[in-house]
């Protein structure tokens, strides 16, 4: 058996974006930290943990939309990954809150 | 396997990719496990950052973590990280496209990435316990060990999963099975964005709240 057995029959092919994308991806992610990072040294005030988590955020989706293919892929696993996510950020700051760590 | 074999599986609902059996629901069951495992995982990694967000400034005896990170040093890590997950894609790209050589490439290139932010993470701790900041030290870098180590362990166990996929693409026993890498990429993709949760709460958000 060889490679071109593989080729013969075309294994899963998603309508995912190109090696070019992908690499444009990871250079916008590289951005968004060096953003970060440059946050931690400029003192934003106010807006400093509100912009620092808006940015986590968007790398967290970016990554998931396209390296993990939920762009493209059946929607369920969006439903599944997402669902899951959301409900550990919704138990653990009720948890936090009851805590008062933001006090 | 046979060209009327491979046919008949096609027609009885074979995976595109030849990694497993479509279902009812339209996917595989390998692909639904693994999404299943990760959406608990968010809950076992929530449950890990709240506990280091609970306690990282209630430390009694001995420094709080935040007082001896080096950011330089974690931004460079994670930015290694960042692009290990560049380099999976890119290894799942391969195989979608039938190029298991390349593929190959992208997954040691992805374990090498890997082992380099574990590197730093070994540095990292290792420094930490020459500044006095141990396990049991206080509650804050107990909590902090636990959180870091955890996803250590996760990076350990994917770079195991690469190279495990490597090997077995050499010996010729993941033909056809694209789904197979696709499956562990995404395990090292969720590594990489639990790892960007991590960076920006624990390192950059928590001191200076």
């Amino acid at each position: 058996m060889t490679d071109t057995h593989a080729v013969d029959h075309p294994v899963e092919e998603h309508a995912h974006g190109s090696d070019m994308k992908y690499v444009v991806v990871a250079l916008i992610l590289g951005g968004l930290t060096a953003i970060e990072v440059a946050l931690y040294y400029v003192d934003a005030g106010a807006l400093n943990a509100p912009l620092l988590l808006s940015l986590a955020l968007f790398k967290f989706v970016l990554v998931a939309l396209y390296f993990m293919h939920l762009r493209y892929d059946n929607k369920f696993f969006t439903r599944v990954f997402f669902g899951g996510a959301v409900l550990a950020v919704a138990v653990y700051l009720a948890v936090l809150f009851s805590f008062h760590v933001w006090d | 396997m046979s060209t009327d074999t491979a046919h008949l599986e096609t027609a009885h609902g074979a995976a595109p990719g030849g990694g497993g059996h479509l279902t009812s629901t339209g996917v595989t069951n390998e692909k639904m496990a693994m999404w299943v495992f990760l959406g608990s995982e968010c809950l076992l990694f929530g449950a890990l950052i709240s506990t280091y967000l609970l306690y990282h400034d209630r430390a009694v005896t001995g420094p709080k973590p935040s007082e001896i990170y080096d950011i330089p040093f974690t931004s460079v890590s994670s930015f290694v990280l960042l692009m290990s997950s560049l380099t999976m894609v890119l290894a799942v790209a391969a195989m979608s496209r039938g190029d298991q050589r390349r593929m190959r490439v992208w997954l040691v290139a992805t374990a090498f990435l890997g082992m380099v932010f574990l590197s730093g993470q070994v540095y990292e701790f290792t420094s930490f316990v020459r500044e006095g900041m141990g396990l049991t030290t206080n509650v804050a870098s107990s909590s902090f060990f636990v959180l870091t180590g955890f996803h250590g362990a996760h990076v350990t166990l994917g770079i195991v999963m690469l190279l495990s996929m490597t090997g077995l693409s050499l010996g010729g026993r993941i033909k056809e099975r694209s789904e197979t890498v696709e499956i562990a990429g995404l395990y090292w993709h969720f590594v990489d964005v639990v790892w960007i949760v991590i960076f920006t709460v624990v390192y950059l958000l928590a001191p200076g709240q």
